[in-house]
């Protein structure tokens, strides 16, 4: 049995300036919601964000740049955000921008105890400056060092009290990845279901990832609503 | 500038580098609509590298599902077969080789194959996204693009100005203006497009051309 939170705020508790924190979803899509809303209100600090965006100016991580709680961003695209541009610009904010596929891997690899991998992504232009380049089979590759993480919120479809999780759809993106790099993860279900209820051949994320529950409904606001 | 008539035009062609049976990524912007010209006598698979291989039409308004989108964060739907899967997963199948085609946006590519297309010094930087890992994974990787700039400078030349997204990476060039195929004896004008000559294609692309062009 996984420590259930009564709320959001309960489970960002131990939450503290200065950590480094990985925050699932694409977009707003994945996100977990009411924990990012929790860090807003605790207004912890310093930290270093690990996400594949920063949110939109009103929602999600943006939402925790407008109050300045964010010191660095490591993420593959932040174009959705003015308030990122104008901090990014400053100076305030540091960015470390890593290409999409690189920070998944680091970040599985962070997971999977691989302190670093050669990828071929990045050789050739300024993403690889100042990192070791080895060739393999008469190709160049750039050595990426894994990502890990004081705490990992994630954003999963539902969970069982073990902790065991299941993503919806694109929902799922980075969310089962950053869950094994965590030193402590987080996970915000849309619903909490009994241990057993949940068939062991379809579970995404296996409980031992899983270190806390929250139940929280999600309002998944769209940023591109397109129909046919 | 290309047209909505020049774009659908490059769009269509680049259909017919696409084979029945290919799994494919099409890239933000153009490239997408490649999507609404695919023969219907062809099963392709289009891959999104937030989490999802077989991308569907866009959704009738009771379809949306605000958990299912593409990776331009657009709202779809998932095509019969398809899968789900996380980030990790879905850029093992880039980089390892899975991906028949990708056709990608440009803003400039180089007579070796170099592209550059996720960053303009100076401007607001946004971010590379899936751009890197795409390049270099795909069995052939097609980039559609205008063929000169809004100020009517070539944007293929001998070298990229602008900061890389890969090296040596491009395989063919489809614009409005014709088809260029990258080789290792550099670039090969192999199609002219109507409305165009040789000599106009030649005018407008800043590197050497060799012209193998069936009449």
């Amino acid at each position: 049995m996984k420590t259930i939170y009564k709320s959001a705020k309960e489970a960002v508790e131990p939450i503290q300036d200065g950590m480094t924190l990985m925050v699932g979803g694409f977009g707003l899509v994945g996100i977990p919601e009411q924990l990012i809303l929790a860090l807003v209100e605790k207004g912890v600090k310093d930290l270093t964000i690990i996400s594949n965006n920063c949110g939109i100016d009103d929602w999600g991580l943006g939402l925790l740049l407008k109050e300045k709680q964010i010191k660095k961003m490591i993420a593959s695209y932040v174009g959705e955000n003015k308030e990122f541009e104008r901090q990014a610009l400053s100076g305030e904010l540091e960015v470390e921008l890593t290409p999409q596929g690189t920070l998944a891997e680091k970040i599985r690899a962070g997971g999977a105890g691989i302190p670093a991998f050669f990828t071929p992504a990045g050789v050739g232009t300024e993403i690889a400056d100042g990192k070791e380049i080895r060739v393999f089979n008469g190709k160049e590759y750039v050595l990426e060092e894994s990502l890990t993480a004081d705490f990992s919120l994630v954003r999963a479809l539902k969970a069982d009290t073990f902790g065991n999780l299941v993503y919806n759809k694109t929902a799922m993106n980075f969310n089962p990845m950053m869950a094994a790099a965590g030193n402590v993860t987080i996970a915000e279900a849309e619903e909490i279901v009994e241990v057993g209820q949940l068939d062991p051949g379809f579970i995404h994320t296996p409980s031992i990832y899983v270190q806390g529950l929250l139940q929280a409904e999600q309002e998944k606001r769209i940023e591109r609503l397109t129909t046919r | 500038m290309t047209t909505a008539n020049s774009r659908e035009l490059i769009a269509r062609r680049a259909e017919k580098e696409i084979a029945n049976g290919d799994y494919v990524n099409l890239g933000i912007g153009m490239p997408t609509l490649v999507a609404n010209y695919i023969s219907p006598d062809k099963t392709v698979v289009l891959q999104s590298e937030n989490g999802l291989l077989g991308i569907g039409p866009f959704p009738t308004e009771d379809e949306v599902d605000p958990d299912l989108i593409n990776a331009g964060k657009e709202t779809v739907t998932a095509s019969i077969g398809a899968a789900y899967f996380d980030s990790a997963e879905s850029f093992a199948m880039i980089r390892g080789g899975h991906i028949d085609v990708a056709i990608l946006g440009g803003m400039e590519v180089s007579e070796k194959g170099d592209l550059a297309n996720w960053m303009i010094p100076g401007k607001v930087i946004k971010g590379m996204g899936g751009a890197m890992d795409l390049v270099h994974g795909a069995k052939k990787i097609i980039v559609i693009m205008d063929h000169v700039s809004k100020k009517g400078e070539p944007k293929i030349k001998k070298q990229c100005d602008l900061p890389l997204t890969g090296k040596q990476v491009v395989n063919k060039i489809i614009t409005e203006r014709g088809l260029i195929e990258v080789t290792p004896d550099g670039l090969v004008l192999k199609e002219v497009f109507e409305g165009y000559t040789v000599q106009e294609i030649i005018d407008s692309t800043g590197a050497d051309l060799k012209i193998d062009v069936n009449a």
